[in-house]
């Protein structure tokens, strides 16, 4: 079948943007749900349940109380870009699903309906382009409201932002490899099993890119700025960071574009490493749409259905994750998320994106053929990096107290605080 | 050793991200799936309350419904925060009662002297502790109100049997 063409193609590509909007903003709505609910079940409470059943309307209380809240404005904010802060805090994080592949394709009486908003040949950068726009939200915040606070949260969200930005991008160039296609929907049939193509490897890339997959949520979660990374907020230390001066729907927009970025987070690593709306263990939804417009399988309406609601659970059972991560630790200190994305992650990206090549070359000079056998091969050389890394790399030389900075300087430079250990102290 | 910083030094050759990571993981899991919640749904659940707890003063009635109280004066004195206003009167009969009997509940702290100083058991504190209001004015209880209240009343402790509860 062809694909569409014409008004069908502008009419279908305007229903799936209106479609696929509006889920999103409910999930980002019912996510606010989920997320005080998951609070609630972890500190043994149980959580909003008073408005509606199960509590559900909450999260309609929570948004007419936004609007209906006073707004204040700052003195000395410089009013323009205070107003455009908390919209460019949201837009990023749904401009991204633009070219997030949903489900297989559907047949129509007018031609193929890729399930994409714009499957655009370069998504992948498309991805990393405007990943990275998400900062500037922060740091207009942090500098338009005029208050130290403020000006603190968005320096830090900057720092932060711009150094797992680099992780994050190394963190995929594994993918890249791999898949050797930037188009989304390739990466997606990539992790699928099919009896022939180009490039199939039969796993999701979370098993033959454990180490990178790792990373990748790691930084990720970075990038979204919630809570173990959450300095630019960091409610202890500056009240509210770069949105300290924010109130009403303004602050209303900065909560949505936190959960519409962590959905975004989500849905990419679904895509990425999890197959995106790949159901495992079957092969019925093996199709793919080559360049050249041919179809490999059979794709049928309620394949896509089912394909959309395996990218919905895989995408929601991720947000679950990082909000059962984020109820279980606490505020990493500066140095230490700085050392982590620094010193930690992209060196460790480098050496990986170095190894995983050389093993590739390889395994293509062995003459393995790409399926299974190789990603097989990739699984084992993985598990036994991840071993090294939580073994061995992550014993005592990531983490560091905050002692142990002090006493290489104390022998040295400054020699004035002098580290006791508790006996010397009592 | 005075003027020392103490400083705990950790065991770092052990420490890790993502072991400690994984074991706090699961003590959250456990926690989200236990089935018995912390929380009490207040208005719907209360707590059973002691039957000494002093909350809401009330005051005690004859059948006829007249207050108890006859304009002694001494709740009044007793009162450490002097939250108690009370003009005793005199009607045809030769019997004292309380013309005007005002408690501030604002005022009050709940010590209870009132109650036991009283000696015609006419003034009680109560077992009840809601009593929000809208204004500071409703706060003052007068005669009238503190009749027409109906919690128990607050048990006064026994000596001859002090761990009777």
């Amino acid at each position: 079948m062809e694909p569409m063409t014409g008004t069908a193609f502008v009419v279908a590509t305007t229903l799936k943007i209106l479609v696929f909007f509006v889920l999103l903003l409910v999930f980002v709505a019912l996510s606010t749900y989920f997320e005080r609910k998951i609070a609630g079940f972890i500190q043994d409470r149980s959580g909003p349940n008073r408005v509606g059943p199960l509590g559900l309307l909450q999260v309609a209380a929570d948004g007419l109380k936004f609007i209906l809240k006073e707004e204040v404005e700052p003195g000395g904010a410089n009013k323009k870009f205070f107003f455009l802060a908390p919209v460019l805090g949201l837009v990023p994080a749904t401009v991204l699903f633009a070219v997030m592949p949903f489900a297989s394709p559907v047949p129509t009486r007018w031609g193929m309906m890729e399930m994409i908003v714009a499957d655009v040949p370069v998504g992948f950068l498309y991805v990393l382009a405007i990943a990275s726009l998400g900062v500037y939200g922060i740091v207009m915040a942090g500098w338009a409201s005029n208050s130290k606070y403020s000006f603190l949260g968005g320096l830090r969200g900057s720092a932060q932002m711009v150094s797992y930005e680099v992780a994050l991008a190394m963190s995929l160039v594994p993918v890249l490899m791999l898949v050797g296609n930037v188009q989304m929907p390739e990466i997606v049939s990539a992790q699928q099993n099919f009896a022939a193509g180009p490039a199939e490897y039969g796993a999701w890339f979370f098993l033959p890119l454990m180490l990178t997959a790792f990373v990748f949520v790691v930084s990720g979660l970075a990038e979204t700025g919630r809570v173990p990374f959450d300095l630019a907020e960091a409610e202890g230390e500056l009240v509210g960071g770069f949105h300290t001066e924010y109130s009403s729907m303004k602050f209303g927009m900065f909560f949505l574009g936190e959960y519409a970025h962590l959905i975004t987070t989500a849905a990419l690593i679904t895509v990425f490493f999890l197959g995106g709306w790949d159901i495992p263990f079957w092969q019925g939804d093996n199709i793919r749409i080559l360049a050249d417009g041919t179809v490999i399988g059979e794709p049928t309406w309620w394949k896509t259905l089912l394909t959309f609601g395996a990218f919905g659970v895989k995408t929601l059972l991720l947000v679950l994750f990082f909000m059962w991560l984020r109820w279980t630790i606490p505020r990493f200190r500066y140095d230490q998320l700085m050392d982590l994305g620094w010193k930690v992650f992209i060196p460790i990206m480098m050496a990986y994106i170095m190894v995983m090549g050389l093993a590739m070359y390889l395994l293509d000079e062995a003459g393995v053929p790409v399926g299974l056998q190789y990603s097989g091969a990739l699984i084992v050389l993985n598990l036994i990096m991840m071993g090294i890394l939580i073994w061995v790399v992550d014993r005592g030389t990531i983490v560091k107290g905050a002692t142990s900075n002090t006493r290489r300087r104390a022998g040295g430079i400054r020699g004035r605080i002098t580290p006791t250990t508790p006996s010397e102290v009592d | 050793m005075p003027g020392s910083v103490k400083m705990v030094v950790r065991p770092e050759s052990s420490a890790s991200y993502v072991r400690a990571i994984t074991k706090g993981l699961g003590i959250t899991l456990k926690h989200m799936l236990e089935p018995n919640k912390a929380t009490q749904q207040y208005p719907d659940e209360k707590w059973e309350l002691s039957p000494r707890l002093r909350g809401t003063h009330r005051m005690a009635t004859h059948e006829d419904g007249r207050a108890k109280c006859v304009g002694c004066g001494l709740c009044p004195t007793v009162c450490p925060v002097n939250c108690i206003k009370l003009i005793p009167a005199e009607d045809e009969n030769g019997e004292r009662y309380a013309a005007v009997y005002e408690i501030d509940e604002f005022r009050c702290i709940f010590c209870g002297f009132c109650q036991e100083v009283c000696p015609v058991e006419a003034i009680h504190l109560g077992v009840h502790y809601e009593n929000a209001e809208y204004s500071r004015e409703r706060w003052v209880y007068d005669l009238e109100r503190l009749t027409e209240l109906d919690h128990p009343f607050t048990a006064l402790w026994d000596p001859f049997d002090p761990a009777s509860e």
